[in-house]
């Protein structure tokens, strides 16, 4: 238990690091009216997840080996995907009475973050299969 | 070497923030049975300690910490305690284990008591300030 935590440990650095480098890199492109930066790594961390869970539970290899799902999706995924940027970001922009844009932003990151696992778990399993 | 040392402390603070998260998830994932509470647990924490914390540091916060310090409790531990990743996955299982009512009771549970935490610290926070 005490190696799985260090993997998450790990993982989740990196993936915290990447957050801020993307979400810093989309804010200083877009500007920062809508929080796109975090949305966009929210959208790809959910697609990675869903890849990952699908790799795992297909022929369970990757479970297999010993922290890979600790490092990469508890880890990684789960440091660089975030919530608390997300509530408040809607907050945020309620506070500024921009109820459409939270709105937007609630709606768009829950349903594009879900296609996005679905997406990314679906591809992998359609991989797979074209692979054996 | 700024922002050698700003992604060092985002790492750091995001670093501890998932152990803690999966920390959490173990202890809770003893009696939460096939539903996701240590997620629901840790996003709706994580958002009111990020909802208080900024605004009890704000331009009207009574606490003054740096931006290196914002950046640690809010970029980095708030964000890597909390997590949309498993949420978006375990919401696709429960619907995978045919579970179309309890995979949207989950959604719904997360953004309504998620928001409602993170307004809630903005609120005590604000309250502290005055």
């Amino acid at each position: 238990m005490t190696l799985a935590a260090l993997w998450v440990f790990f993982g989740s650095a990196l993936g915290g690091m990447a957050r801020y480098l993307l979400s810093n890199a989309v804010a200083r492109r877009i500007g920062e009216t809508f929080p796109w930066g975090t949305l966009l790594v929210n959208v790809s961390g959910c697609f990675v997840i869903g890849a990952l869970a699908a790799v795992t539970a297909d022929n369970g290899s990757i479970a297999g080996h010993l922290g890979a799902r600790e490092f990469l999706a508890i880890g990684f995924c789960g440091g660089y995907t975030t919530f608390s940027s997300f509530s408040l970001q809607t907050l945020n922009l309620v506070r500024d009475g921009d109820w459409r844009r939270a709105g937007f932003n609630v709606t768009g990151s829950v349903v594009a973050c879900f296609v996005a696992t679905w997406c990314g778990f679906e591809l992998v399993v359609i991989l797979s299969e074209k692979m054996t | 070497m700024g922002a050698l040392r700003t992604y060092s402390i985002i790492g750091l603070g995001s670093a501890l923030g998932g152990l803690a998260r999966y920390l959490c998830g173990v202890a809770v994932s003893q009696w939460s049975g096939q539903f996701p509470w240590g997620t629901l647990l840790v996003n709706v924490l994580g958002s009111l300690v990020i909802g208080c914390f900024a605004t009890l540091t704000g331009p009207d916060g009574r606490l003054y910490v740096r931006t290196t310090g914002r950046q640690f409790v809010m970029i980095g531990i708030c964000g890597g305690f909390t997590t949309f990743s498993a949420f978006s996955l375990e919401t696709l299982q429960l619907l995978r284990a045919h579970r179309p009512t309890a995979a949207l009771a989950y959604v719904l549970l997360s953004i309504l008591l998620g928001l409602t935490a993170v307004w809630a610290g903005h609120i005590a926070a604000r309250k502290v300030n005055r």
